[in-house]
């Protein structure tokens, strides 16, 4: 008995001794951080906190950051977790808080008392594109389409989304239309609570286009369940090579819906370029791409100045927007 | 469908998967005991370690595992502590933690896992033999008809409204439905009666509430009233077996229930909460008088009712997931994502292009059903045992869990005043009478029965819908025929009584 524990007990020393001496290896000397510390302004399981998760697991595994923890704070819809940021700056040099597109819309329209200035921008790391999309047995087949249904009956073409209105899917929706000349406020936008009973609605007949995330579309285009008429992207996506994009369709509009990692405000410089250069890293490294790939991320790295920019585009493009619609 | 049966038998029956299984089941039960810890989140916990298994049927089958086990953990804490920690199995605990009370622990216990297991076996069996044909089920129901549904479901709230009660119950349903409005609804852009505070912009947590009004008042009321329950300490327990009528009872019901929870479940926007409430204002209403008399008091039907339906739901979610690809709710979008982690897509295609994933999935829940009660008919004595626990001990503890349970999901210190400051409420309102269940009612019904209205307003440019849709009127009219028919048959009942009064 004495044995077969001991038997155990070495056989796992010499699994973690493995493990350690892989790790070192991979490591090589590339550690940049000793560790960080993710704060989720959110509850457990959702895109945030999976965003946080995913990226520590990879640079954990990667070797880039000694160790990695979490921590969920919600409230007030994400609200809580910046002002916590703020008001207690100087103790939270090792965190990085983690955001999306929501810090803009909602800083805009004030929901937040502060914006992504009062931070300091780490890095934009991950996004998602935007996509109209209709049923398959729909006569829509193009934004072509679409906008002559509108045209005949702005009432009976109504546009779905997951979000509220004023939020990003209604946003991306009225922006393509304003886009495409039409009157964004003539728009008939229905809010669903989630991005699946939003298509459920969808399919049902119930909504005559839907206004979602790209990646939440792929899956269903690919399979034949939905058309996906338009994409807010430069040029076609890879995993759907026959989605047509907006500027293609000659609606110049493009959005990204991002996801990215920011700092208490006053962080050392120092410190700062340690956090980007770990990330920068990260996107080589194979420990990376299956996390990407196990949650079908699109990698989209802004990093610094880059990301302040793209921010103050972002924040220009969709205030102006919702100036027009009346929710500012 | 045989050869299917049999790949899927043959992937399920494997000695790893069957650990999965097994191990799955156990995780889900014990987590899912602690309020505040629903299947959503478990299932979030262990998504990195089912991928790490790189076997997508193992994986599926561990996930699977672990959801029955927790909708079923989920229960026993309704029951025993009148705390429950997930929506659906609100319902469980109105008839379920009266019979604790009673010293029937046990046998409330063993009926829940009865009910679950038939709801869940027949949810199988059915999602097996149509779930391809239940696609299109699943997109017959529009904004209006969910409206229509919640409203049917709120008929529930007739079980509190005994004599002289009717008033309370309304009363308390309507300050839910108000406390439902707090917050940043779905379909505003604004914050509404939050007063500024930016804890409240979330609205009111779901499980900050239940804990508020159903486990605190409870611990409370066992502080403040000692003396009344005093000597059912040892009592309890010694009825673990369901007699041959009892069985005979809650057959009907729990076979109706499996049936109507089941497709209540395979509409995206409704799910295992509003088939609990449905199953259980269903199952009262069409009681005979003198067992409706006990609905609310530790009925076994109003106990197997909702236990039925929901597990019976949680399968029937299974269908717009696997067959359209569609998640209808938290827990199945977060399966959804670990679908397409494992390169699973779900979808119309997955039968034909994965079969042994479809089946070994459905094999999965039969086994996981009868796994989890093989696991835990024998551990129900000792589960229930907690009860038997010194009241200066228990109540401790109940204190203890309810404010984990309020904390752990969203570590926001806020809940806890709000749990404190509503309890403190909700044991003054137990104290003058007020049934609290209508509130909890209200306030999860209210969000739903809202935003489909205001949907449906906006599709229809006005409240035409009611009248356009006929499965609308026809889903109303059901909802007042279930609060009427009750009192026009009591109404009626009199009136023959003093007939025959009269005539002798």
């Amino acid at each position: 008995m004495t044995t077969l524990k001991m038997g155990r007990r070495a056989l796992l020393a010499a699994a973690v001794a493995a493990m350690s001496l892989g790790n070192a290896a991979l490591a090589g000397g590339h550690q940049v951080l000793d560790s960080i510390h993710f704060l989720i302004p959110g509850g457990a399981g959702g895109g945030w906190d999976g965003t946080a998760r995913g990226t520590g697991e990879a640079l954990t595994k990667a070797g880039l950051v000694g160790t990695a923890s979490y921590e969920n704070m919600s409230g007030g819809g994400g609200g809580k977790a910046i002002g916590y940021l703020i008001e207690n700056a100087e103790s939270n040099h090792g965190t990085l808080m983690v955001n999306s597109t929501p810090i803009v819309i909602r800083s805009l329209t004030g929901v937040f008392p502060h914006n992504f200035r009062d931070l300091t921008l780490v890095s934009g790391t991950i996004g998602d594109y935007a996509a109209i999309v209709v049923g398959k047995d729909s006569p829509i087949n193009s934004m072509a389409d679409l906008l002559a249904a509108f045209d005949a009956d702005p009432s009976a073409t109504a546009i779905g989304g997951g979000s509220v209105p004023g939020g990003m899917d209604h946003l991306v929706a009225a922006m393509v239309m304003e886009a495409a000349g039409k009157d964004a406020l003539a728009v008939k936008y229905i809010p669903y609570d989630a991005g699946g009973k939003a298509m459920a609605a969808l399919l049902s007949g119930e909504i005559a286009a839907l206004s979602t995330g790209f990646s939440e579309a792929v899956d269903l285009a690919n399979a034949g369940e939905v058309k996906i008429i338009g994409v807010t992207s430069d040029t076609r996506v890879n995993a759907a090579p026959d989605a047509m994009t907006m500027q293609e369709q000659g609606i110049d509009s493009t959005f990204v819906n991002w996801r990215g990692f920011f700092g208490a405000p006053g962080l050392p410089e120092d410190k700062l370029a340690m956090y980007q250069e770990a990330i920068a890293k990260m996107y080589d490294t194979p420990e990376w791409e299956e996390v990407r790939a196990r949650n079908g991320w699109v990698n989209i790295h802004n990093s610094g100045d880059d990301f302040k920019t793209f921010l103050e585009g972002q924040e220009k493009v969709i205030g102006d927007l919702m100036k027009k619609l009346g929710f500012l | 469908m045989l050869e299917g049966l049999l790949i899927g038998l043959q992937t399920a029956l494997s000695f790893q998967n069957l650990l999965m299984v097994i191990g799955g089941c156990l995780i889900g039960t014990f987590i899912g005991m602690l309020p505040g810890l629903g299947p959503m989140s478990i299932i979030a916990i262990m998504i990195p370690v089912a991928i790490s298994i790189g076997d997508a049927s193992a994986a599926l089958i561990l996930l699977a595992g672990v959801y029955y086990g927790a909708i079923f953990g989920g229960s026993t804490s309704s029951i025993l502590l009148n705390a429950p920690g997930v929506a659906g199995t609100v319902a469980t605990s109105f008839d379920g933690y009266p019979m604790a009370r009673q010293g029937k622990a046990g046998k409330a216990l063993t009926i829940a896992a009865i009910a679950s297991f038939a709801g869940g076996t027949i949810g199988a069996l059915l999602l097996m033999v149509f779930a391809p044909a239940l696609s299109s089920v699943a997109l017959l129901f529009h904004s209006a008809e969910y409206f229509a549904l919640m409203v049917v479901g709120l008929s529930a709230i007739a079980a509190f409204a005994g004599t002289g009660q009717v008033a309370k119950a309304i009363m308390m349903t309507i300050l839910g439905l108000i406390m439902a409005t707090v917050g940043e609804g779905a379909l505003f852009n604004l914050p509404r009666f939050t007063m500024g505070i930016m804890d409240l912009q979330s609205g009111f947590g779901f499980i900050t509430l239940a804990m508020a009004m159903f486990a605190l008042p409870e611990a409370l009321f066992l502080v403040l009233k000692p003396r009344k329950i005093e000597g059912d300490g040892e009592s309890e327990i010694k009825d673990l077996r369901i007699t041959v009528a009892e069985a005979r009872a809650i057959a009907p019901v729990i076979g109706r229930q499996s049936l109507q929870g089941f497709f209540i479940g395979v509409l995206p926007g409704a799910g295992a909460t509003i088939a609990s409430f449905l199953g259980y204002a269903v199952e009262r209403n069409i009681a005979p008088k003198d067992e409706q008399e006990q609905f609310g008091k530790g009925s076994i039907k109003g106990l197997a009712a909702p236990e039925s339906a929901n597990n019976a739901a949680c399968t029937g979610s299974f269908v717009p997931l696997l067959t359209l690809g569609i998640p209808g709710s938290g827990t199945t979008a977060i399966l959804l994502g670990a679908l397409l982690a494992l390169n699973v897509t779900p979808g119309p295609r997955l039968m034909l292009d994965e079969p042994q994933i479809f089946w070994a999935v459905i094999m999965s829940m039969f086994i996981g059903n009868l796994v989890l009660l093989i696991l835990n008919l024998p551990l129900i004595p000792y589960i229930a045992k907690v009860l038997s626990i010194p009241r200066n001990y228990l109540i401790p503890f109940i204190l203890f869990f309810t404010l984990m349970g309020a904390y752990i999901g969203q570590n926001n210190a806020t809940e806890l005043l709000l749990l404190v400051g509503f309890g403190i409420c909700a044991t003054a309102l137990k104290f003058a009478d007020y049934p609290l269940a209508p509130l909890l009612i209200g306030f999860i019904l209210g969000g739903m029965m809202e935003n489909n209205f205001a949907r449906s307003m906006q599709l229809y440019d006005g409240i035409g819908f009611i009248w356009e849709r006929p499965m609308t009127l026809g889903l109303l009219v059901i909802a007042v025929i279930l609060v009427v028919l009750p009192s026009y048959r009591k109404r009626r009942a009199k009136l023959r009584a003093e007939g025959v009064a009269e005539g002798d």
